[in-house]
């Protein structure tokens, strides 16, 4: 919403100056978004007084002029035709910037001749095209005057922010009730002239709806005015259009727009004499066509309200009128329309028709249906001065919906709400100023909210109106109670394990990133997504259509564009959502990364110290068991099974699970044909861990750790090396070690894995070496070799496999 | 001079000659071994009568014990010369850079830095940290808050929409953290303390706007929170996020379908080239939006507005770590350039604490 200083202080005595105002819009709740003051924009250009202008010396189209400003004498050279001594001119000195060009003016010679600054044109001002010669002032104008001043564009504009409950600050008038509510002036009565018709309308109104739809267009009031004399508006009416961006059209065109923004009262002017029979409000029928003011056809539907006559369709109701029936400087009667239409169906209305206008904005907001008729009043008064003419008595139908919502309210209430005591005679005061009537009833109030203020319905809006008043500033900030004296623990085991796996993932050299959770449908579609049901409807790109499945689409796309920018080594993941349906439930939580090249924990790219080394499936699974353990997860009782989804290497992957059933996490090589797929050209592996499905954490009964179990006697370490077939697993051959003796056996690990032909095609050979730890007192020689022979029976007996000599 | 004096002499001037180990083994040896010089004359103790015993035995014992330290002190410095030979030849170039340690390499997205700053902060204000899902139905992103089908604000929202359902219905991507308030009011009776940060999703696009951002939402629900305990709670989290002894800050009464009263909260802020300074300075920041519950929003979820009240707030998350760390671009936070995460990323374990800062 738009207007001028001058504009507000037709509504508003005030002695504030501009800055007053503007904060106090602000602090008010009509958030002051911009302030145009040309004056200071403009501030540099002023009148001048061409003392000579003489021939330049050395170019037929230049003129050396010297130029009095009224405080030095300066000379400029000029190419302007119209360049002559005794002119009176606007004057910019160097060091200004030219609106129209940008250009910051310098002190220069032109073709020999010294010129500072700038005798300007109204293009070089931004004022108009008109380049043809510099701008002459009158005779008149004091030189050294600024030359906003001299056009009349020393009025600042003021563009405020509405939010969707204020439409009556739609109008210049809603602002400066506000204002005088605020305490920066006193609110000027209405002077409007009641109308006072001598003649019946000769067009009459019908509201033609069924029942059910009677509130598309529930009052209409018109009038008809003969004999007017349509032209440009005056000057002022047009600078202040012009001010907040408005085209002056003619003056009946004019006062409707000025009207609509000084009151907030969209109105429409027929040519009466292109109208047939009465003007009808009706739903529109299907096959009519309506060639709007924007130059637009349309086609008319039957959810549509339209204004139409008795041959044809005039305007969409609340939104825009027709170019048939418009008023051009031919016109000599008119008839004015003033009426309510519903909002919901304006604003409906208006969005499939795809127009926007300055009768939607306001009549979808909800206009105050109690000025029906004195917008009437306005708009003729407007009209008979401007134009001349003679209104006939006022044509009515139907009645604009008026609520009176009353309100019992009490000073304890806002109290309640905001923590401050406001007196009964203040809170009087401040609700009689913004037009609430208020009844004091005992220690209540019975209020009524004004018709222009739909957004008043209970207690808590009074309590509003007071506070922004009051101002929220005086309103002292009050300690949240706390519960408990020292912090509670406040997040959830979710939460923690969120936490505590992308701070062991970072620690693992991974760097989180935060990717969309919408992808490409054939992305989502490759990991196992991709529904109908998980389509977006209206994407804002095909590429951000699907609600992803998995975390590794978007990880492996970040990779590739961070591959072709040159870094080939990466390490990435996130924690984050996944969607499998459109329930709560089907959204997962999940931690998910990816390596890239060669980057490995602690080791990427080539060094001195190590060998740059592909990153393989087991830097992915050490990823997810770290992630695992860090979130509390029982990783010793895995279990870890061959292959994982489709998008991993069908040999080279993996899940690791709780019991036979529950997978906790995947992880493995990425399937090549995957990575062609999506443009990663670098190997890479993966892994996704399923947050969601990690048991609860344990109830513990104490926070005691069990005693520590430190045996005196040394633990002894024996060596073996097992050759079996290819597929046999490591894991059978360490369960097998560790079963020999749980009591001595302490830990198995596995220190050499050797496949050659040394030991033949299709065979192994995996060395473990096996620590014995004993418990009450040393080991004899006997006992040591019977351990040894236990492993090795129980590891042969589980693999099939033979002792490497 | 006797024997043994004069084997005494020979024997320490032939171990100070000794010129390494071995040499010096070989004096040993030859003093001390089975046929050396002191044990040849210790075997002749046997043949000497009682006196002449009486005086030599003592004496040849005291010179083995001699001989016997001479060579071990020997040995000692000799070990220490060889040593400090060897020390002479082994050089490294200390100079050779070593690889980044894995914890060098990894960062927390700022993102997840500032919700963990954030979660302490309003932890220690007792607040807990509710959730809810993105997908979310009419009722809880709109109806429930007290926006109708046909509120202005509805169309402000740029809602992305699933497709119709059998029954008409079409799921939304959550516009705003809001319904997590719903869900937790309607999880059980008051009062509630909560804040619920997550994605957020509008359809939406350029500079300033991404089609998805993160949203914080809190809410406190009792029979006493005012808008003095509001003002309280924001002033308190914006001097603890930003770190600043105090913060210039205003409140604008504003619009919210879900809350009344609603403000919008500015805070101070000094812009200087790229930097934004908090909390100082003539310009004003605009960064959350807050309000009483609106009463329509209570009896949406069974609570009575006349016996419970209280507030909620919603800010920006990534807005916030913009202005914290002073990241440009929001549009970044979502492209996971490596170059970016790794400049505005945070190390493993720059871990948030109120006791310890928030940042480092």
């Amino acid at each position: 919403m738009k207007f001028t200083l001058s504009w507000l202080k037709n509504h508003l005595e005030t002695d504030a100056n501009l800055d007053q105002i503007v904060d106090k819009l602000t602090m008010i709740g009509l958030e002051v978004e911009e302030v145009v003051d040309a004056a200071k924009k403009l501030s540099a250009f002023k009148v001048a007084h061409v003392v000579s202008a003489e021939q330049h010396p050395d170019a037929d189209r230049l003129r050396v002029c010297i130029v009095d400003t009224g405080q030095e004498k300066i000379q400029v050279v000029c190419g302007a035709p119209n360049a002559r001594t005794g002119m009176k001119g606007v004057f910019a000195p160097s060091g200004t910037v030219v609106p129209g060009t940008g250009l910051l003016l310098k002190p220069t010679k032109i073709r020999g001749v010294e010129s500072n600054g700038m005798l300007v044109s109204e293009r070089e001002m931004g004022m108009s095209d008109e380049h043809d010669g510099i701008i002459e002032v009158p005779q008149d104008a004091v030189i050294g005057t600024p030359f906003a001043q001299v056009v009349g564009l020393d009025d600042p504009m003021i563009e405020i922010a509405i939010t969707p409950n204020r439409p009556d600050c739609l109008g210049v008038r809603g602002i400066a009730r506000d204002l005088a509510a605020g305490g920066l002036g006193t609110l000027k009565s209405d002077t409007t002239a009641t109308l006072d018709g001598k003649f019946d309308s000769p067009i009459g109104i019908d509201l033609k709806f069924d029942a059910d739809k009677a509130e598309a267009c529930s009052g209409f009031a018109g009038c008809y005015v003969r004999g007017v004399k349509n032209g440009p508006s005056p000057e002022w009416m047009q600078r202040q259009l012009k001010a907040i961006g408005l085209r002056p059209i003619n003056a009946l065109v004019d006062i409707t727009n000025y009207v609509a923004y000084d009151r907030c009262r969209p109105l429409h002017v027929y040519d009466a004499d292109k109208l047939s029979g009465n003007i009808h409000a009706r739903m529109g029928k299907t096959g009519e066509t309506l060639a709007a003011l924007d130059g637009k056809e349309y086609k008319v539907d039957e959810e549509i309200c339209v204004i139409a006559d008795d041959a044809a369709v005039l305007g969409f109701g609340g939104i825009m009128g027709g170019e048939a029936s418009g008023c051009t400087e031919d016109t000599v009667n008119v008839f004015i329309e003033s009426a309510f239409f519903d909002p919901i169906r304006t604003a409906a209305t208006g969005r499939r028709l795809g127009i926007e206008s300055d009768a939607r904005y306001r009549f979808e907001r909800g206009i105050d249906p109690a000025y029906m008729e004195p917008g009437i009043d306005l708009a003729v008064d407007l009209v008979t001065r401007l134009c001349g003419g003679e209104p006939s008595k006022m044509a009515l139908a139907g009645k604009a919906p008026l609520i009176n919502t009353e309100i019992s309210f009490k000073a304890d209430e806002i109290k309640r709400l905001a923590g401050i005591d406001v007196s009964g005679e203040d809170i009087n005061k401040i609700l009689t100023d913004l037009g609430f009537d208020v009844v004091e009833d005992g220690s209540a109030f019975n209020v009524t909210a004004p018709t222009w203020r739909p957004d008043v319905n209970g207690r808590a809006d009074l309590v509003e109106e007071i506070v922004r008043i009051v101002g929220v500033d005086n309103i002292p900030a009050v300690a949240l109670p706390k519960h408990n004296g020292i912090t509670q623990p406040m997040l959830t085991v979710g939460q923690k394990r969120v936490f505590s796996a992308k701070r062991s993932l970072a620690a693992r050299g991974m760097v989180e990133c935060v990717t969309w959770s919408f992808i490409p449908c054939e992305q989502a579609a490759m990991f196992g997504g991709g529904s109908d049901e998980l389509e977006l409807a209206n994407p804002i790109s095909t590429e951000m259509s699907s609600m992803r499945p998995s975390l590794l689409p978007g990880l492996i796309s970040a990779a590739a564009r961070n591959v072709d920018r040159g870094f080939s080594d990466l390490a990435l993941f996130e924690v984050g959502q996944t969607y499998h349906g459109t329930q709560a439930h089907d959204q997962y939580m999940m931690a998910s990364g990816i390596r890239v090249g060669t980057a490995k924990p602690g080791s990427q790219g080539r060094h001195w110290r190590y060998a740059a080394t592909p990153v393989d499936t087991y830097d992915a699974k050490a990823d997810a068991l770290e992630a695992l353990s860090a979130v509390g997860a029982p990783v010793a009782n895995l279990q870890i099974f061959d292959g994982a989804a489709d998008w991993y290497h069908p040999g080279r992957s993996g899940t690791l699970r709780l019991g036979p059933k529950t997978i906790l996490a995947e992880f493995g090589e990425l399937h090549p044909r995957l990575l062609d797929d999506m443009g990663l050209d670098r190997g890479a592996v993966a892994f996704e861990i399923y947050m969601d499905r990690l048991p609860g954490p344990k109830k513990r009964k104490s926070t005691s750790k069990p005693p520590l179990q430190a045996s005196d006697l040394q633990p002894v370490r024996r060596d073996f090396a097992f050759v079996v077939a290819s597929d046999v697993k490591a894991a059978d051959i360490v369960r097998a070690a560790i079963g020999a003796n749980k009591a001595l056996v302490d830990t198995v690990s596995v220190f050499d894995v050797f496949e050659g032909s040394a030991i033949g095609e299709g065979r192994k050979s995996i060395a473990i070496e096996v620590t014995l730890q004993p418990r009450d007192k040393t080991l004899n020689d006997a006992e040591i070799e019977a351990v040894c022979s236990a492993v090795v029976d129980k590891v042969i007996t589980a693999t099939g496999g033979e002792l490497r000599g | 001079m006797s024997d043994h004096e004069q084997l005494a002499r020979d024997l320490h001037e032939e171990i100070k000659a000794a010129g390494d180990e071995a040499t010096l083994e070989a004096v040993r040896v030859s003093a001390l071994g089975k046929k050396g010089r002191i044990s040849q004359l210790m075997k002749s103790l046997g043949s000497m009568d009682p006196e002449q015993r009486k005086i030599m035995g003592p004496a040849l014992n005291g010179l083995k014990n001699d001989i016997q330290a001479a060579i071990s002190e020997r040995q000692k410095a000799l070990y220490a010369a060889a040593l400090d030979a060897r020390l002479q030849t082994e050089k490294l170039d200390v100079t050779l850079p070593l690889p980044p340690s894995a914890q060098q390499m990894g960062r927390i997205h700022p993102v997840s830095q500032v919700m963990d700053e954030i979660a302490a902060i309003f932890g220690d204000m007792g607040l807990s940290i509710a959730e809810g899902p993105d997908i979310e139905d009419d009722f809880h992103n709109f109806t429930a808050l007290n926006i109708p089908a046909e509120h202005p604000a509805r169309q402000m929202h740029d809602t992305f929409y699933f497709n119709e359902r059998e029954d008409g219905s079409r799921l939304v991507l959550r516009t705003h953290t809001s319904p997590v308030q719903i869900r937790t009011m309607m999880s059980g009776p008051p009062p509630h303390r909560i804040v619920a940060p997550g994605r957020t999703y509008r359809c939406d696009s350029d500079q300033t706007h991404t089609p998805m951002f993160h949203q914080i939402e809190g809410l406190v629900i009792d029979k006493e929170t005012h808008i003095g305990h509001l003002k309280w709670v924001l002033e308190e989290f914006c001097k603890a996020f930003f770190e600043v002894d105090s913060v210039k800050m205003r409140f604008r009464p504003s619009h919210f379908p879900f809350t009344e009263p609603s403000f919008e909260m500015d805070i101070g802020c000094a812009r200087l080239g790229n930097e934004i300074r908090i909390g100082e300075g003539e310009d004003w920041l605009e960064i959350l939006g807050c309000g009483m519950v609106h009463p329509s929003v209570l009896r949406n979820v069974d609570i009575d507005p006349d016996v419970y009240q209280g507030f909620a707030f919603g800010m920006g998350i990534d807005r916030l770590a913009m202005l914290k760390y002073g990241i440009p671009d929001l549009r970044a936070f979502f492209e996971a350039d490596l170059r970016w995460l790794r400049h505005y990323g945070f190390v493993p374990l720059d871990i948030p604490t109120l006791h310890g800062g928030l940042s480092r």
